[in-house]
């Protein structure tokens, strides 16, 4: 066995287990401690308000960060690889405009109450719809033409934001609230079914990305020569893209708009483990489960009894650690 | 096997735009060709329409009789490797781009390379000189030396034809002579068949035993280089006015550029 495996081994195997103290940890702190040490016994004992806690509410919640943290990250690093372009992430295509969009038209008609599914749906639909815009607008003569795909995607989201600011300044003030609460991303999910469906999902999109890891090999070096290389460019582009934005599309019509962690964690697994896209893969949808594990424990802890919108954290404490790694990484290369 | 490469009639170009007449031309196997003639000529066209990087308005690429157009970019890519004039390098090692040449050869499923895999791409690192470079990043390399990787990615494809887009023309000339002597090996040691654009008609004289010579998207001539570089041929595809003389070393001709000045000179004493 090559050196190059058995380091991409001890990387994902290390950060699985950076994962699993996370969640631990997680499930153990809020506004009820509850011991470590006593977690086991508390399951195993099946009832009190302490199992309750844990299966009901905090073991659910952790499941639902791994799980959209997890895509967001994978949907990054794919995305970042078909377009050839270290600025894209899932948002940057205009999915969580659409999205936000499908939910703010719901919010402010009143359909709110038409079930508890309604707002995902929404958002899923709004999703689906700035997806489907932006593909066959990125079509051009049979071809798809990545360059106007991402611009029409940047162009849809200024559109679908300008929309939403329309709509909430002339909105009363309890649906403003909720727009602006749904729009900073919660992953407080009371439902089971939608958690179900977004762990099938990310699981799923982990698999079938890995069908395509050779393509995204080929990919970093353009279109043509992945072509000269054997490999259906064109096809696999287009099929990636699709996964990817279906994952994203979900993970915001649930989780809300929770940005950065697409941008940042495929960038740093970059930074640690290279470029190959058979541990990038593996390594981004870790770290970006382990990513949104820690930060919703800040969230949920450093203003106790009171919580933060998830969003602020991913992008304050991301955005500044992404900085520091990217200076110490300026420095280090400089030296040698 | 004198029928290798066929080019039947083939027409391809941009719509709305140019677009080649119908070039015919068949080299035998073994062949180091060149595809020379001014810019615009159509010379980076007819690579591409080869190469299958656009779409052909008629005719057919044939190697070995089989018609490329109806492979499998699999298939393809194992019968004919490409090396393009600014290879795009990502953010690879020298060895992980590399390696990248046997993706052609990748069975479904298969996850990581294969020790074949690994030898075969020392085996052309060290072919080309580029195996103490294999763990540098592709970014620090020169631009001779990303050249030769490249030049290596491409043979470890195993191809029977390797196709060149000016694979000299932003190197000195150390690098330039590296990497054409490199090719001729290839060529009389491994049969490998090259057929590549080159601008400097003096290399194109000294190392390919066929010139395809372009004016207008259409063949102008082709043949040796000494039936090709004439100073007729030049002047009508160039028009530039120059001498041919053979070298006296190889004996192949060689190509002199005629100044303003020389050629007042010259008019001066004839008349």
């Amino acid at each position: 066995m090559k050196k190059k495996y058995l380091s991409w081994l001890f990387f994902s195997l290390t950060l699985l287990a950076a994962l699993i103290i996370a969640v631990i940890y997680s499930v153990s702190v809020g506004e009820v401690k509850i011991s470590i040490s006593d977690i086991p016994s508390i399951l195993s004992s099946g009832d009190g308000m302490d199992y309750f806690i844990l299966t009901k509410i905090r073991i659910p919640r952790v499941i639902l960060a791994i799980a959209v943290g997890g895509s967001l990250g994978l949907t990054g690093a794919i995305l970042q690889g078909i377009y050839r372009n270290p600025l894209v992430e899932p948002y940057t295509l205009g999915i969580s405009g659409g999205a936000s969009m499908g939910v703010t038209l719901v919010v402010i008609f009143g359909l709110y109450d038409a079930g508890m599914y309604a707002l995902p749906l929404a958002g899923f639909v709004g999703a689906l719809l700035t997806i489907f815009l932006v593909y066959t607008l990125g079509m051009k003569r049979g071809n798809l033409d990545i360059n106007r795909m991402l611009l029409i995607g940047v162009m849809i989201s200024f559109v679908t934001s300008s929309i939403i600011m329309f709509l909430m300044s002339v909105s009363t003030t309890d649906k403003l609230h909720g727009i602006v609460f749904w729009v900073m991303g919660s992953l407080d999910e009371p439902n089971t079914n939608l958690i179900r469906v977004i762990i099938s999902i990310s699981i799923i999109g982990l698999i079938a990305s890995y069908l395509f890891a050779r393509p995204l090999n080929a990919l970093q070096l353009g279109q043509a020569k992945a072509t000269h290389l054997g490999i259906n460019a064109s096809t696999s582009i287009q099929i990636l893209f699709v996964i990817a934005s279906l994952m994203a599309g979900a993970c915001v019509s649930v989780a809300g708009v929770i940005g950065f962690v697409g941008l940042i964690i495929p960038h740093m697994a970059r930074q640690i483990v290279g470029t190959d896209y058979r541990i990038l893969l593996l390594s981004s949808f870790l770290g970006g489960g382990l990513f949104l594990v820690l930060s919703d424990i800040i969230a949920r802890t450093i203003i106790a009894p009171s919580e933060l919108p998830i969003g602020v954290i991913t992008g304050m404490v991301g955005g500044v650690v992404f900085m520091v790694v990217l200076s110490n990484i300026r420095r280090k290369s400089k030296l040698s | 096997m004198d029928n290798f490469i066929k080019i039947d009639n083939l027409s391809c170009g941009y719509a709305g735009a140019f677009s080649l007449g119908n070039i015919n031309f068949t080299l035998p196997k073994g062949t180091f060709a060149g595809i020379i003639g001014p810019n615009g000529s159509g010379k980076t066209t007819l690579f591409r329409g080869i190469a299958g990087d656009i779409p052909l308005k008629s005719g057919s690429v044939n190697l070995n009789d089989a018609n490329l157009s109806h492979l499998t970019n699999k298939q393809r890519a194992q019968k004919m490797a490409i090396v393009s004039q600014f290879p795009d390098i990502g953010d690879l090692t020298v060895e992980d781009y590399i390696l990248l040449g046997r993706l052609p050869y990748r069975k479904p499923f298969q996850f990581f390379e294969s020790e074949d895999d690994y030898s075969i791409a020392e085996k052309y690192m060290r072919l080309t000189n580029t195996y103490h470079l294999k763990d540098k990043p592709m970014r620090q390399l020169s631009g001779g030396e990303q050249q030769l990787a490249a030049i290596a990615q491409a043979l470890t494809q195993e191809p029977e034809l390797l196709l060149l887009d000016e694979p000299t023309s932003h190197l000195d000339i150390t690098h330039q002579v590296q990497v054409l002597n490199l090719l001729q090996r290839l060529n009389h040691e491994m049969g490998l068949t090259v057929l590549m654009i080159i601008h400097d008609l003096n290399l194109a004289s000294e190392y390919c035993d066929y010139l395809l010579m372009m004016k207008n998207g259409n063949l102008h001539c082709q043949g040796t280089p000494f039936d090709v570089l004439t100073y007729q041929n030049i002047e009508q595809v160039y028009g530039t006015l120059v001498i041919t003389q053979i070298n006296p070393n190889s004996g192949k001709p060689a190509v002199f550029l005629v100044s303003e000045r020389m050629r007042q000179k010259v008019n001066q004493q004839n008349g």
